[in-house]
């Protein structure tokens, strides 16, 4: 009798000592944009990176009277739902455009962004991208698009000019076939949604219909984008970055093996290995149903529910300022999210001019909650491309990504 | 209860063991309990599970695993049939190699035996992040193997981007490409039965090679340790009846480590269906989600999905799975007592003798 009780006393403490462990207590006050410690957690390309931010936040903490504690993540999304477990998610954060359907839907972000005096600066795709359910919830931090990165020694070496930059599909096959040899791929790009959702884009094609509610994936147009690519693979003149022993097409284009890449402006990132390897943006190639780019951005995210979001409303509108955004592009080369500091930016960075301009017409990849697995699923059967069913595939992705879309809908 | 001399000894006791208790309960029990409760519930991740804003679905998010038609089905069904193989090879042949490796280094005439022992050990010791790096350089298209394959004249794959069943390629040898009919319907958890028998996939071959080559050291030294608990009046003993080395292995030392044998392989069951470290490195289950497993799916699905409820349920149904493989691996390898089987023969003897003294015919 006694021992039971005694078992049971000490269950009961330790079920209570792991309560308290679960829940915390912050001790800032609400609505007060000065005397706060803000902790930020950043998903950093390095130091350059790292030490940019923290500038720009001691800036900010010195004029406003805060602390600001910026913290690079290994694994952003990781400590991101740890911290929200937990609950003590950062202050703020970068938000990818990837997760951002999932952490809206889950009610973990503060909706701030519609009520920023700069809201109309933004880009209206980078707008778009971070709109949960018709509302503008964060602030876009940056952005890069996809662009046709061109190896120029090879360009010159077959004998091609400023003029032959590829217009259309039919040019792209022409520059690209004239660019393969027997050790040099034409074109490499990776494998993947982020890079065929391209094609399928420049066909034409989309995955979800305008209204949000049906997804249209097995359609002509985005079949005409994957058939492009088998195409391409067939003739012999696109050859995957794994085929030509590379990690990424960076690396592809960096050491020789492919002429030209579809890459972003963090194609730059390949000077540290490949300092003698010279290239130059353009466009891509118009499709058939017209020009059309990826769009990939992060924002500003604020959790729901903090103590801290007025002085962290603050910050944002600091960091996303013009004059701060062509810092960071100073700094470590990102492309301001407002359409006056990226205009300002292309004059400044000519070679990355393309990227800037192809934001005009770029589209942003699906992101509603859910659809992550999806696109991973989808991103795992495109293996078959090559000599497969490309129908079957857009089928299976129909399928799979309507039960997700219904799903994300149903919330 | 009388109070003796002995009077207080158990809450004392309880008392003593009070650390312990409230240590495991504290970082074992109550966390076991509470991803239990989240399994069954709709928690997204933000605040505690036990807040208000978090329901009790039900078998739900488990239905959604092994009932409904679906991505997260199919899924799992995958990365189980993954797993599988996996454990499938790297058990038997890293239990072998590792009984192999602990005969040898225990025969006397060896010289050298402590730098063997010490050489067979050393991967167990280096960290499977720093070895499974090595191994991607080593596997890599034009890495060491494939110019080792190379000298041959075999023109090998690029192993790490390679999604094809090695089963399937097999059979591609005999010209059968697709499922034949009675393959191509639907099996259990969504995929195929011919997706079942795919066998592992090029890039999982490569996987299984490095689980085999990193833990068989370790297994060594506890068949060593199991070895060296043998006496050599046993040996001798064989000897004198003149038994050769192959007798002697098979019918003297391979019984009597039997206990070793089943502690490997329960700790090589555990371990292998735990396949996490090697996944999170070589890209999250790329090429074609065949290096996909449980553990890396439920991390994936909890972590990145948010679907905290539907990555426990899966860390529980594999919790079962192991549970309900080392009951059969207990089963397997019990001691089989030859008396039963005699006792058996004996009392059917003694049954015919008793009908046959009834004067009945048989």
């Amino acid at each position: 009798m006694n021992t039971k009780k005694l078992g049971a006393g000490l269950a009961a403490v330790a079920l209570v000592a792991g309560l308290a462990a679960c829940s915390s207590g912050g001790t800032t006050t609400p609505g007060v944009t000065t005397g706060q410690k803000l902790t930020m957690l950043i998903g950093s390309s390095g130091d350059a990176e790292t030490n940019a931010v923290q500038a720009a936040a001691n800036a900010w903490a010195k004029t406003s009277g805060n602390t600001v504690e910026v913290v690079a993540a290994s694994d952003l999304t990781q400590q991101l739902s740890q911290g929200f477990a937990g609950g003590t998610p950062p202050d703020i954060f970068y938000m990818g455009w990837d997760q951002f359907g999932t952490y809206a839907q889950n009610k973990y972000l503060d909706a701030y962004a519609k009520d920023l005096p700069n809201a109309g600066d933004f880009y209206p795709s980078l707008k778009d991208t971070f709109t949960y359910k018709g509302t503008f919830t964060c602030a876009p931090k940056d952005f890069s698009t996809l662009g046709l990165i061109i190896n120029t020694d090879m360009w010159k070496a077959a004998g091609l000019t400023d003029a032959d930059y590829p217009k259309d599909w039919a040019g792209l096959e022409s520059v690209a076939k004239k660019l393969t040899t027997d050790k040099v791929a034409g074109l490499s790009f990776g494998l993947e949604y982020a890079r065929v959702g391209v094609f399928m884009s420049q066909a034409g094609g989309s995955l979800v219909s305008s209204d949000g509610k049906t997804v249209t994936a097995d359609t002509p147009e985005n079949l005409a984008g994957l058939k492009e690519i088998q195409k391409l693979h067939d003739d012999g003149v696109l050859k995957f970055p794994s085929e030509i022993n590379s990690g990424w097409s960076g690396e592809a284009l960096g050491k020789g093996a492919a002429a030209m890449v579809i890459e972003g402006p963090w194609i730059k990132g390949i000077k540290g290995d490949f300092p003698d390897t010279h290239y130059q943006a353009v466009e891509l190639p118009a499709g058939p149903g017209g020009k059309s780019t990826f769009t990939f951005t992060n924002c500003w995210g604020i959790p729901a529910g903090s103590k801290t979001t007025a002085a962290a409303v603050d910050l944002v509108k600091f960091l996303t300022s013009d004059e701060q955004q062509l810092k960071f592009a100073d700094a470590f080369g990102v492309i301001p999210s407002t359409e006056s500091a990226a205009k300002q930016y292309a004059t400044k960075f000519p070679e990355n001019a393309s990227f800037v301009k192809s934001n005009d017409y770029a589209v942003s990849p699906v992101n509603f909650a859910g659809s992550a697995t999806v696109i991973s699923d989808f991103n795992s059967q495109l293996a078959n491309l090559i000599g497969g069913d490309a129908k079957a595939i857009l089928a299976s992705l129909q399928t799979t990504l309507q039960a997700a879309l219904d799903q994300a809908n149903s919330k | 209860m009388a109070k003796g001399i002995r009077g207080g000894e158990a809450s004392r006791g309880w008392l003593f063991i009070s650390p312990a208790l409230i240590i495991i309960g504290l970082f074992l029990v109550l966390p076991i309990l509470l991803a239990l409760w989240v399994s069954f519930s709709d928690w997204n991740g933000l605040g505690s599970p036990l807040s208000g804003n978090t329901s009790f679905v039900g078998t739900k998010n488990y239905e959604k695993l092994l009932v409904d038609p679906g991505l997260s089905q199919r899924d799992f069904g995958t990365s189980i049939r993954n797993n599988f193989y996996y454990v499938i090879l790297v058990v038997p042949l890293q239990t072998a190699l590792a009984l192999f490796l602990a005969v040898q280094v225990n025969r006397r005439i060896l010289k050298a035996r402590g730098f063997f022992r010490t050489a067979f050990y050393f991967p167990s010791v280096t960290s499977s992040i720093a070895i499974t790096g090595i191994f991607i350089f080593l596997f890599s298209a034009s890495g060491a193997i494939n110019a080792l394959l190379g000298w041959l004249g075999i023109n090998g794959p690029n192993w790490l981007a390679d999604p094809s069943g090695v089963i399937h390629n097999f059979l591609k040898l005999f010209g059968v490409n697709s499922a034949p009919a009675p393959l191509a319907a639907a099996g259990p958890l969504g995929i195929s039965w011919w997706e079942w028998l795919a066998g592992p996939s090029v890039a999982m071959c490569m996987l299984i090679t490095l689980a085999i080559f990193t833990t068989s050291g370790t297994f060594m030294l506890i068949f060593l340790a199991g070895l060296q608990s043998i006496g050599s009046e046993i040996d001798e003993a064989a000897l004198m009846d003149g038994t050769g080395p192959f007798r002697k292995f098979f019918s003297i030392t391979l019984p009597m480590l039997k206990p070793t044998l089943f502690t490997v392989i329960t700790l090589g069951l555990i371990g292998t269906w735990q396949l996490f470290d090697q996944i999170y490195l070589t890209g999250g289950g790329a090429p074609g989600k065949t290096l996909l497993t449980p553990a890396y799916l439920s991390y994936q699905t909890s972590f990145k999905g948010l679907n905290w409820g539907e990555g426990a349920a899966m860390a529980f149904l594999l919790f079962l799975l192991i549970v309900a493989l080392t009951l059969l691996q207990r089963y397997v390898l019990r001691d089989r007592r030859k008396g039963d089987r005699l006792d058996k023969t004996m009392r059917r003897e003694i049954a015919t003798q008793a009908e046959l003294a009834k004067g009945k015919s048989i």
